[in-house]
């Protein structure tokens, strides 16, 4: 199937990180990014790394599995979100109970995405999660 | 073994073979398995602990990895043996994943540990308290294994001592 770019023109390509414990994981989720028109600004393979790697290259979405070795991907957001409160991080799990995708939004993450991922599905998230973070944020009528 | 532990499982796995490889997986065989377990291809170990405790092992023999390596990567001919193990561990993840998801929206919490690469050729027993089932899946091209050694541990933590 084929993708309209996320960008199109002369806009940069939007910049993803994959954290995910699983390489081949990792390469399924890059293929579909790059299907998808995007660009893989790095890689991680826990919430440690993750959380490196997202200070050195600043991605525009982070796509974070939960369940990984060191450091469990929604720890991982609380630390990033912390650190960035604007990052935009969408989860990629096979574990998708309640209680974790409820944990997850709570520590900052913008989406869940269950594991197998259907490509089609999984570009229309990134789309609304990007368009979210397009949307200038509400002002108060007190700040008016 | 209770069946509303083992149903979510099974579940689970036709569920991700049929979206990943885009077949179903019939459950070919049911047995109660004793003594250690013997692997079959490649394979995946998982623990669980918390309200259900024990581990699960998914097992591939060589005609489903390949037929897996080429459904989910693309590759053709008989996978290397890094590329069978990274589609073991994920496919075990998914599963997993999946069924933990049903159980715990049924009321069972407990953690699920990353899947470990299953390689000496003969594996661990069930524990004490845990029978073990051993439920094997035609694929239209080779088996896969699923040994599920777990226990409901729920009414043991609440009448545990703080």
């Amino acid at each position: 199937m084929e993708f309209k770019p996320l960008t199109g023109g002369d806009q940069p390509k939007i910049r993803f990180l994959v954290v995910d414990d699983s390489v081949f994981a990792r390469k399924n989720i890059c293929k579909m990014v790059e299907a998808f028109g995007g660009e893989i600004a790095g890689e991680a393979g826990d919430g440690v790394a993750a959380i490196a790697k997202y200070n050195d290259t600043h991605p525009d979405i982070v796509l974070m599995d939960i369940t990984m070795p060191k450091m469990e991907g929604i720890e991982a957001v609380e630390h990033i979100v912390h650190e960035h409160p604007k990052a935009c991080i969408v989860m990629v799990s096979s574990v998708g109970y309640q209680d974790n995708i409820l944990s997850a939004l709570q520590k900052g993450a913008r989406h869940f995405v269950q594991k197998p991922v259907k490509p089609e599905a999984f570009y229309e998230i990134i789309r609304y999660v990007l368009s979210e973070n397009a949307e200038p944020a509400p002002t108060t009528s007190e700040g008016a | 073994m209770d069946m509303q532990l083992i149903q979510p499982f099974i579940n689970s796995l036709d569920a991700v073979i049929s979206e990943t490889m885009r077949c179903s997986a019939r459950i070919a065989d049911v047995t109660m398995q004793e003594g250690n377990y013997q692997r079959a291809g490649v394979a995946a170990l998982v623990i669980l602990s918390g309200d259900i405790q024990g581990r699960i092992i998914l097992d591939m023999d060589t005609a489903a990895a390949t037929q897996a390596a080429s459904d989910l990567a693309g590759i053709s001919g008989e996978p290397s043996e890094e590329t069978a193990r990274e589609i073991i561990c994920e496919l075990t993840n998914m599963v997993i994943g999946n069924s933990v998801t049903q159980l715990n929206d049924r009321g069972f919490k407990f953690k699920v540990h990353p899947p470990e690469l299953f390689l000496t050729d003969v594996g661990p027993r069930g524990t004490l308290d845990s029978e073990t089932v051993l439920l094997r899946f035609e694929l239209p091209k080779g088996a896969v294994y699923l040994n599920i050694a777990v226990h409901d541990n729920s009414h043991e933590m609440i009448g545990a001592p703080a």
